[in-house]
């Protein structure tokens, strides 16, 4: 835990510059489309642990379980030691009004200066009373919060194209966060997105000052710019047209193909065959299940039945 | 008197409100408002109904694969489907794994800051406290290791910043720990952060991820390629890992940390205990669960039997349409919207007010506890040897009675007690299914037709780490007519019913002492002692004026 040391003080022990980290934020204030006047807030930012508020919406926790299983580096040391997770209601000790005072401040005193994450959509029906936090709406927290935050990132479907709760006949018009509040965000789609897209994400913006190059999604290309068939391990089975006709049949045994009983990885760009899940410990295909699509919007609705033949 | 609303209620999964109204010093009354809606139940209408399990998981992620299990019983149960034995072996293996990763993130992340001070570890002897390490710990550290851990608590908190730990009620009268056990509590809080990682690993092992598996469908588990010898090593590997962890640090600190709190024995307690029961060692279900089914009534150890037909819903309190409680299978969610919504704001003063998104779950009328203490209940009288023998070492150890159980501390230790007997039984599974492949069997899945001629009823029925889950389905031509769940924290944080019987948190919250209406530590304790799957927030209300007030705590 020796990155306690801010970072300048960490920055110049490794040879950086002030002018180079200047030079730094001047690249994170292009990347982020934000005008050179900004830059000085963006440097300040970082001088800090930057200040990180978690927001939830309607959602189901996923997310942040996902995030908590990376181990390069560890959850604990990116909450702990690179940022400042100031507001994280799964995490956090603080409880009530004293919880809200928190993310008040967060806003108040690092106001275009905070990274946002958004987990979950936003009800928009009937003004968004079908969720609420503090007798708030989540669109009054997020009108509040995101359009104040250097950058919000959309974690998840829910979050990037309003998931499940937006499947039809989407009972509270649940939309994304980018559609519910007029802005533009960084999405790490999936159904969870993976720990490791969540954390390479982050750490791309502290290595390299900038958001990873995104896909017209918003996704970034590193973790979405492949398509699961072209990368999938049982794609030679494909070619010699060797299908699981169904489950438990010889082929399933055998680990053929499993388009006929309703993959979807032909259709989803996701990195999944590539790092797999839980540390490469496994993922789906390998699993002998269907690719369900979930890193693609509207999944729920466009890759149903799940487990019938696209 | 006072109104104090806690919301957001942190350290949950989800979204809850929690307000009490505390007089001389307790709470006199209770209200528990989940505050979002989502209608999976009605997502779900008319969808193929092997696509449930998928998204009737996202419900939550936190405890991600139960509610797969239990929607592809409910089809199975509809279609009178019987699994393979190693689908089975499969999902108790898997189930197990949920359990063994749950229980202690739950003891660590989200419960532990309510007993212990984190600011109060800067003062900690780091001598003393690898002494009590060696005394308490299966895995004692050295005096130089809780030097370097103090040191980056102070660093930490000297930079300003202190993220998740700010803000916090941090030397509150109520906390007990002396600050060298408060010192090795964070060592491990941070310790589990990782032990986690490796815990969710178990279940993806089989279910191919974690969070939101996909290894199961109606007839079985899609695994059968990978059902081989590294597999199973590789979960059996993890499994005496985890194992370890809960033998050598959970339950120690459960022990530890539960000796300076035995005054939470009295308080937060409830007398009605119901369990599914899980875990199936046969295709004869209920009968062959290895943790039983049954109810416990009144505080009274004995077992008395389930009838799932006496299982209601009512909405006279939530934000839902109907008058009449009903059984799940011929449930309703209808939610109120526009004008007759009124805002959603929760109504907790009107004597029929609406305050709640969670339903009024009710058995034969009567309110039930449910979750690992019903669970370890239950098993106790049910004829569980290992669940008896772990409970009455650990009331023999803290030199408490079984009436101790019966309480917010209870609550907290029966999840330790359930996650280390399940933990052992997984072992004796995982043999199971290495002898069943032996003798030749590697069949993971049971065919069924699923088309327009599909008709059927059934209920899925499990005991999961948060306690009883139902679904109920509907089939009519293939698809789903009709989809009602019943999960652990609608019977646990539900509202008031019709007959102005409180739900079980709000029971349990009544008595509970409050030092400071304006830090109401002991709420969160009895709130998150049910590990609620919900999320919540705190206020206070000046009974004369209705105003809210904003408190300002330094």
């Amino acid at each position: 835990m020796d990155s306690f040391i801010d970072v300048p003080e960490r920055l110049a022990l490794k040879g950086v510059s002030r002018r180079d980290f200047m030079k730094f934020c001047g690249l994170m204030a292009t990347v982020l489309g934000l005008p050179m006047s900004f830059i000085p807030k963006i440097a300040h930012a970082v001088a800090k642990r930057p200040s990180v508020v978690w927001l939830h919406f309607a959602e189901c926790t996923g997310c942040t379980e996902s995030f908590i299983r990376s181990t390069h580096p560890w959850a604990a040391d990116i909450i702990l030691d690179t940022i400042d997770l100031a507001y994280h209601e799964t995490i956090m000790a603080a409880a009530g009004d004293q919880a809200e005072e928190i993310l008040e401040k967060t806003v108040k005193d690092n106001k275009g200066k905070f990274i946002c994450i958004a987990e979950g959509a936003i009800p928009t029906k009937d003004n968004g009373v079908y969720g609420k936090v503090h007798g708030k709406t989540f669109l009054e927290i997020g009108n509040q919060v995101c359009k104040n935050a250097l950058a919000t990132i959309a974690v998840g479907n829910c979050a990037c194209a309003g998931g499940v709760a937006a499947a039809k006949p989407n009972p509270t018009d649940c939309k994304s966060v980018a559609e519910a509040l007029g802005i533009t965000t960084v999405n790490l789609d999936g159904c969870p997105p993976n720990a490791d897209n969540m954390v390479a994400t982050v750490v791309h913006f502290l290595l390299f000052g900038k958001m990873p190059a995104v896909d017209k999604l918003g996704r970034p290309l590193f973790a979405y710019g492949y398509l699961i068939h072209d990368n999938c391990p049982r794609r030679g089975h494909y070619e010699n047209e060797e299908f699981v006709q169904e489950f438990g049949d010889e082929g399933a045994a055998k680990g053929w193909c499993l388009i006929k009983v309703g993959c979807a990885g032909p259709k989803t760009y996701h990195n999944c065959p590539k790092i797999k899940w839980n540390q490469g410990t496994n993922w789906p295909i390998e699993a002998g299940h269907p690719c369900i699509g979930c890193s693609e919007p509207k999944f729920w609705d466009e890759m149903a039945p799940f487990y019938v033949a696209k | 008197m006072a109104r104090v609303v806690v919301d957001p209620i942190p350290r949950i999964e989800g979204h809850l409100r929690i307000e009490v109204e505390v007089e001389n010093g307790k709470v006199k009354d209770a209200w528990s408002t989940g505050t979002l809606f989502r209608g999976l139940e009605i997502i779900l209408q008319g969808r193929d109904p092997r696509d449930a399990h998928l998204i009737t998981q996202r419900s939550c992620g936190v405890c991600t694969l139960v509610h797969s299990l239990a929607s592809v019983r409910a089809v199975e149960d509809a279609l009178k489907i019987k699994v393979p034995t190693n689908a089975r072996l499969v999902r108790n293996l898997t189930h197990a794994a949920q359990n063994m990763h749950d229980h202690p993130v739950h003891f660590y992340q989200l419960c532990a800051l309510d007993w212990v001070d984190v600011v109060s570890a800067l003062s900690a002897d780091p001598k003393k406290t690898s002494d009590l390490s060696g005394a308490v710990s299966g895995r004692p550290q050295t005096t130089k290791y809780y030097e370097g851990l103090k040191g980056k608590l102070k660093a930490f908190v000297d930079s300003g910043q202190l993220g998740p730990f700010a803000n916090a009620y941090w030397g509150h009268p109520a906390y007990k720990l002396p600050a060298e056990a408060n010192l090795m509590a964070v060592g491990h809080y941070l310790d589990n952060l990782r032990q986690q990682v490796f815990a969710a690993q178990m279940t993806a092992v089989w279910g191919a991820k974690n969070p939101h598996l996909q290894g199961h469908l109606p007839g079985g588990v899609t695994v059968v390629e990978q059902l081989n010898a590294d597999r199973i090593a590789q979960y059996l590997y993890l499994l005496k890992e985890q194992i370890a962890f809960i033998e050598e640090v959970y339950i120690p600190d459960l022990l530890a940390v539960a000796s300076f709190y035995k005054d939470w024995a009295k308080i937060g307690g409830n007398k009605n205990f119901l369990a599914y029961g899980d875990f199936p060692q046969s295709d004869v279900e209920p009968d062959s669960f290895y943790f039983p089914r049954g109810m416990i009534v009144n505080g009274e150890l004995k077992l008395v039997k389930v009838d799932p037909s006496k299982i209601t819903e009512e909405v006279t309190r939530a934000w839902y349409e109907g008058d009449k409680p009903l059984h799940p299978s011929v449930g309703e969610t209808k939610p109120l919207t526009g004008d007759k919504l009124k805002g959603a704001v929760p109504d907790t003063k009107s004597k029929d007010g609406k305050y709640s998104w969670i339903k009024a779950p009710r058995y034969d009328g009567q309110v039930m506890e449910v979750g690992p203490l019903a669970q370890c209940l239950v098993s106790y009288v049910g004829g569980n040897q290992e669940i008896k023998g772990t409970v009455d070492g650990v009331l023999k150890k803290l030199e408490v009675g079984p009436d101790a159980l019966f309480s917010t501390l209870g609550r907290i230790a029966a999840r330790g007690i359930k996650c280390l007997v399940n933990a052992k039984a997984a072992e004796k599974w995982t043999m199971e299914l290495v002898e069943n492949i032996k003798k030749g069997d590697t069949k993971t899945f049971t065919s069924y037709k699923m088309d327009e001629s599909t008709n059927g009823k059934g209920a899925g029925m499990n005991d999961v780490a948060r306690g009883s889950l139902g679904h109920w389905i509907e089939i009519e031509k293939g698809k789903i007519k009709n989809y009602q769940q019943v999960v652990p924290s609608t019977w646990n944080l539900g509202p008031t019913d019709g007959k102005n019987q409180k739900g079980p948190v709000e029971n349990a919250l009544i008595g509970t002492p409050v030092a400071d209406p304006k830090k109401p530590l002991e709420v969160l304790r009895t709130v998150h002692s049910f590990d609620p799957c919900i999320a919540c927030a705190v206020h206070v209300i000046d009974p004369k004026t209705n105003e809210v007030y904003k408190f300002r705590v330094s």
